[in-house]
């Protein structure tokens, strides 16, 4: 029978309960460091955070508003609306005159809203709808499932469309539209994840100690969720970038003077007959930018937060 | 397995039903009908007009004409539009256009996407992964409207090898940009998918045994590996066939090709419901349908599914 040394359980107690010495790094902060050292990833996120800045703060830079028509060159199209430094257009006017870098900015602003709510809105249902699927189990998540296959298979571009023109456009419908046929796969995933966790030694202990329904949910399940969503949102957000330029390409989505990639892209693309490249290239350069930045960002984040893989 | 289709089959008609209702009372929330215009009909007018077409019944009882004669008749009823067509006959001119270079851009996608990722897996590291890798990289960021107008650019304005739009009976010159923008991103999806699933089952052991038993390389590819890596690559062929239906419109619109597309936009932006819904159910329908036969051959295809 081996002995223990008192004094060297002692210290081993004393070490243990010294907050400094015993300091672990937990899931996320491991996953920082693992983000960090992800050149492409650490990247893409200082260019998107410079390409959000400046769509902010571009415009005040800018002589011209996205849109007020500048007269003069209305129509211009290759005669003298190109890019210029001189007359104020850094990236020349779009076919009715209007400064294309205020534009641009402003589009940029609009996808990157309609992402980002589009994506909070998915996040939120998927979430919780899977979470509730998942945690309670039997028939009720064949029941709930069973509708996201049906919704799943609805071709949802055609009922965005719909829902559009039936509502009047706009972009807060846009987002909402969008946001409300994304969440099937949120809520799939979730409910995988849920399934695994129901049966975790730490549920059943809060459960002991008398933590139930919502609660349990809220505090226990979703949280140790977080990785798998966070990974998934972050793709998610340049599909509904896409989606929202798929609809505004159509001339369906934001409205005039408002605009955004896929209007931008549309308009620019109808003109290319006429000599005037930039009118495509510039929209077309963020669109681009912008996409890859939030692919490597996804990438970053899935090694970062899923670490067998 | 015979069940196991009829089963399949049946769970897809409440699927059918609930897109069906919810286009129509989507369109029934519509603020104004088909026939408001800036010009005020006649009361007596308006009655008469909406009395030839059904509107003055109530809305369960169209919706069940409605239903009923898409089923018994096939029929999605005239057009509010387009004066003495009904919708039927501008599917039946849309139709075969779409499906033709939709059709053509799915094999295109499956094909090429299936050997990139292949040949990508097998010479894993080599120029070629990286060169696979790259150009599904690339072809993330670029759908078919962004495709569109680079095609155009470089074929027609620049090379003016192709015609930059129109159908023309379905000549090939017509046919090979339509295919090229509406597949690009679908073939870079499926070739990383397959490269993704074909580097997992390579290293996996029942290949190692294969290998040991002296089988050469072809072989062990075609007989054992492709099987089994090919599985993940046909759950996504439903959602990819899913996308490509949609991008049809913009591949309708940019290209003219005269498919069914580009009457959806145009039902849209004029608001002739009854168009809309038809083209809606009836891509509805193909989406079901191809989604069902996707689950048939896995179910078929994955020893692990038992039937």
């Amino acid at each position: 029978m081996v002995l223990f040394n008192k004094k060297t359980m002692d210290d081993v107690v004393d070490n243990l309960s010294n907050p400094d010495l015993v300091k672990g790094s937990s899931l996320w902060q491991d996953a920082f460091l693992r983000f960090r050292k992800n050149k492409a990833a650490v990247s893409a996120t200082v260019i998107l955070a410079l390409m959000i800045i400046l769509s902010f703060v571009g415009q005040w830079f800018a002589p011209w508003d996205y849109e007020t028509i500048d007269w003069d060159l209305m129509g211009a199209g290759k005669d003298g609306g190109q890019p210029s430094l001189s007359n104020g257009h850094y990236f020349g006017v779009d076919n009715l005159g209007r400064d294309l870098f205020t534009r641009t900015l402003q589009g940029t602003q609009v996808s990157l809203l309609v992402g980002l709510l589009g994506t909070a809105v998915a996040t939120f249902a998927g979430l919780f709808y899977g979470a509730i699927a998942g945690f309670v189990g039997g028939r009720v998540d064949n029941i709930m499932m069973r509708f996201v296959d049906i919704l799943m298979s609805i071709p949802y571009m055609f009922i965005i469309i719909i829902v559009m023109v039936v509502f009047g456009r706009s972009v807060n419908l846009l987002f909402m539209a969008i946001g409300l046929f994304a969440w099937m796969d949120m809520a799939r995933i979730v409910r995988g994840q849920t399934l695994a966790i129901k049966n975790k030694e730490y549920i059943e202990a809060a459960r002991a100690a008398g933590v139930s329904g919502m609660r349990l949910i809220t505090r226990h399940v979703i949280p140790n969720l977080l990785g798998v969503v966070v990974i998934y949102t972050s793709l998610l957000i340049p599909s509904l970038i896409l989606t929202e330029s798929f609809i505004s390409f159509l001339g369906l989505g934001v409205q005039e003077p408002l605009t955004s990639w896929g209007a931008l892209i549309n308009e620019g693309a109808g003109q290319m007959q006429y000599g005037t490249p930039w009118m495509l290239a510039f929209p077309l350069s963020f669109f681009v930018v912008g996409l890859f930045c939030f692919l490597f960002i996804g990438d970053g984040l899935r090694d970062a937060l899923d670490p067998k893989d | 397995m015979l069940l196991f289709i009829v089963k399949r089959l049946l769970s897809s008609i409440p699927t059918l039903l609930l897109l069906i209702i919810v286009s129509f009372v989507l369109m029934h929330l519509a603020p104004g009908g088909p026939f408001t215009s800036e010009k005020d009909l006649p009361a007596a007018v308006l009655a008469n007009i909406n009395a030839k077409y059904g509107l003055d019944q109530p809305w369960h009882i169209q919706l069940w004409n409605y239903i009923s004669s898409i089923i018994f008749h096939f029929d999605f009823g005239p057009s509010f539009k387009y004066k003495d067509i009904s919708v039927n006959q501008i599917i039946a001119q849309g139709f075969p256009i779409t499906m033709t270079y939709g059709l053509l851009s799915f094999i295109v996608a499956t094909v090429f996407g299936v050997s990139l990722g292949i040949s990508a897996a097998v010479k894993h590291n080599t120029w070629l992964d990286y060169l696979a890798v790259g150009i599904s990289i690339g072809a993330q960021v670029l759908p078919n409207f962004i495709m569109a107008p680079i095609l155009i650019i470089i074929f027609t304005l620049w090379l003016e090898l192709l015609p930059g739009g129109g159908w023309n009976g379905g000549q090939w010159q017509y046919i090979i940009m339509p295919v090229i923008a509406l597949s690009t991103s679908y073939m870079a999806s499926i070739a990383r998918l397959t490269r993704g699933s074909m580097l997992e089952v390579l290293n996996s052991n029942f290949i190692r045994t294969a290998k040991a038993k002296g089988l050469p390389m072809r072989t062990i590819i075609l007989r054992h590996a492709l099987k089994p890596a090919l599985l993940p690559v046909l759950s996504y062929l439903g959602p990819a066939f899913v996308g490509m239906i949609s991008g049809s419109v913009v591949i309708d619109i940019y290209f003219g090709t005269g498919g069914m597309g580009q009457f959806f936009v145009e039902a849209a932006l004029s608001r002739d419901y009854s168009l809309l819904m038809g083209i809606t159910i009836l891509f509805g329908v193909l989406t079901i349908l191809f989604s069902t036969i996707v689950d048939i051959l896995y179910a078929w295809l994955d020893p692990k599914i038992k039937l």
